[in-house]
């Protein structure tokens, strides 16, 4: 598999503050990552080192087998990048604004127009592609936004926060938009703190704290890593043997029981019917439901850990 | 050349590959379209052509009144005032710094308080081209105006005068459109550097205003009042007085107003033979009132003229150093 994005050890200090530490970021050719963390994490800072947007301290990246530092405008060409809240020329309408990204990517008046068309009408935008922007909702500049990456025809687009300030239809749809690119054969970068959101669209993830990637692997991999168990499984039965029996379903974790009749179970695989069974078998089962712990909480939980080995060692 | 223009960062700034000026015409011609379509520019212009076609006509009233003989009366249209207007060159002393300053104040905070600046920057581009790019525009929408204003006028004295100018006025005229263009380059430049400096388009245009204002109409009170400080006259002779001219004068030309003042009394009144204070032993043999050839009138203001061009690239090369080391975030 070929490598889209690759960084090594970049690094990005403002005097003092350490914004971006000792990255290294592998992204496949066609995958979807996502780069995941709060605000101020380094997400932002790591995308526009990849744009030559701003030169790293220290460490290297190559987007394309090209270096953003040195060949930018070689970078800029293949990559489309959604930035942070996007803005358009209010005053011009959604094709003006367009064709102004066409003319600074050296398109052909014909070649522009055409792709503009097919653009707008993929974003489900060709109705309003006359009217002026400043009369957009949020949710429509974002997906021109998009539509103005994908003008240019890149091989990676990078979109920063591109669910924020989008009422959940609008995301779901957005995200719907991203999981389209993939099966273009895009890779995709995307930087969000909106966890829960982003998950479900990424092949693999990297969760963002403090200017390092401090985890990385695909949803499940994380939740393994840092819940020990990724399945959680709420069990409500009646019987005395009901929690020794659970304890001994293979690959369960831990059980705990909440409270009377109800435990909780936690595993490494989806072991539901192996515990239905064990339960009727000593046991009358009452109710049982999965629930997989979202990213949201494998980050906080790692981070509790991280606390706690951190005071204990102190 | 421009490749190696640095940008900041601690590493060893290494070769940029590929031309600063990608998508340079891009930029000029949205920047442009922009400028001559938008509302702001449209009602400086109406004002603009209202004043020329007011004050040339109230001139050519005067003109036709008074002034029997005048081999270049053709450039009196520009200069001639008549109660209770100013003449047209008054007025583009006031209109041109407003209407520069108009086209500059919000090219580059403009771009980051629509959030528009990450988004071009990140098509393939330099920021060179994008800088340079709305300085050409701007430019080259003054210049249209002046171009439109400069027809519009000369058509008025063709039309109401009934005479055509004469080859050495065409040429006067023409120059002070050069020298014109260039006193609007400089608040444009101003309004630019002041757009990167601040993050608010309206601190920047207060800020570029109050800049003019001062040059406009405090500089010469200050010009006077420092130079009676520092050589005062006590004795009442002519070394102090000259010394105390010479100051005002060294004073006062530190304002683009003032300098542009000079360039167009020179330019457009052939019989200037001097900006300074003149001895009467200077003038020996002078035949007063006869005009200088353009030739001379030129070499007069020279100076003047250069140190507009020169303040124009100063302020451009000031806005485009502290762009390039902007960060794109706001």
């Amino acid at each position: 598999m070929s490598v889209a994005v690759e960084t090594v050890g970049l690094t990005k200090r403002y005097g003092d503050l350490v914004a971006v530490q000792e990255l290294n970021l592998r992204l496949n050719t066609g995958e979807v990552f996502g780069m995941l963390g709060p605000n101020g994490s380094g997400k932002t800072t790591t995308i526009l080192m990849l744009l030559g947007l701003t030169e790293p301290t220290a460490g290297t990246a190559r987007v394309l087998g090209w270096d953003p530092t040195r060949q930018p405008l070689q970078v800029k060409r293949r990559v489309g990048y959604l930035p942070d809240s996007v803005g358009f020329y209010d005053e011009l309408t959604a094709w003006e604004n367009l064709r102004y990204t066409a003319a600074l990517n050296g398109l052909p008046s014909t070649e522009a127009n055409r792709r503009i068309g097919e653009v707008l009408e993929r974003m489900g935008l060709q109705d309003v592609a006359h009217r002026k922007v400043g009369t957009f909702s949020r949710g429509m500049k974002q997906r021109l936004g998009l539509a103005d990456v994908l003008l240019k025809q890149p091989q990676v687009a990078i979109l920063d926060e591109p669910t924020l300030g989008l009422d959940p239809e609008a995301a779901l749809e957005f995200l719907a938009l991203i999981r389209s690119l993939k099966r273009d054969g895009l890779t995709v970068l995307l930087a969000s703190h909106l966890l829960h959101q982003v998950q479900s669209v990424c092949d693999r993830v990297g969760l963002f704290h403090r200017g390092r990637m401090v985890l990385e692997g695909t949803v499940d991999e994380l939740r393994e890593r840092v819940l020990g168990g990724a399945y959680r499984i709420h069990v409500q039965a009646r019987g005395a043997e009901v929690e020794r029996a659970l304890r001994e379903v293979p690959g369960v974790v831990r059980v705990t029981r909440t409270d009377g009749d109800t435990y909780r179970v936690e595993a490494r695989v989806d072991c539901r019917a192996e515990i239905a069974r064990r339960v009727v078998a000593s046991g009358e089962l009452l109710a049982l439901s999965v629930d997989r712990p979202g990213l949201d909480e494998v980050y906080a939980r790692y981070f509790q850990q991280l606390e706690a080995e951190s005071g204990g060692a102190a | 050349m421009s490749t190696q223009v640095a940008q900041s960062g601690a590493q060893a700034v290494a070769r940029r590959e590929g031309s600063p000026w990608t998508g340079l015409w891009a930029v000029v011609y949205k920047e442009l379209a922009d400028h001559l379509t938008g509302i702001r520019m449209q009602i400086l212009e109406t004002l603009m052509l209202l004043t020329a076609v007011g004050t040339v006509y109230a001139a050519t009233q005067s003109i036709r009144q008074t002034i029997g003989e005048d081999p270049f009366l053709f450039l009196r249209l520009f200069t001639t005032a008549r109660e209770p207007l100013p003449s047209f060159v008054g007025f583009l002393g006031f209109l041109i710094p407003l209407t520069a300053i108009a086209l500059g104040f919000d090219a580059i905070n403009g771009e980051y308080s629509r959030r528009t600046l990450s988004r071009v920057l990140s098509q393939p581009i330099y920021r060179d081209a994008l800088i340079l790019g709305k300085f050409l525009a701007g430019l080259a929408t003054l210049a249209i105006t002046l171009v439109a204003l400069w027809v519009v006028v000369t058509g008025m004295g063709l039309f109401v005068l009934g005479l055509p100018p004469g080859g050495e006025e065409v040429a006067r005229g023409l120059l002070f459109l050069v020298a014109t263009l260039a006193y609007a380059g400089i608040w444009m430049g101003l309004s630019m550097l002041f757009s990167a400096i601040f993050r608010q388009p309206a601190t920047s245009a207060m800020t570029a205003i109050a800049v003019w204002l001062l040059f406009a109409v405090f500089w010469d009170m200050l010009a006077a009042l420092i130079s009676q400080a520092l050589r005062p006259t006590q004795y009442g002779g002519v070394a102090e007085e000259l010394a105390q001219a010479r100051l005002q004068l060294l004073l006062a030309r530190f304002s683009p107003n003032t300098l542009y003042a000079e360039t167009v009394i020179a330019l457009l009144n052939p019989a200037v033979r001097s900006l300074g204070p003149v001895l009467i032993t200077q003038l020996e043999g002078a035949v007063l009132g006869t005009p200088l050839p353009l030739g001379q009138s030129l070499l007069i203001v020279w100076p003047q003229f250069t140190a507009l061009v020169a303040v124009v690239i100063l302020l451009f090369a000031a806005t485009y150093v502290l762009f390039q080391r902007q960060e794109v975030r706001a």
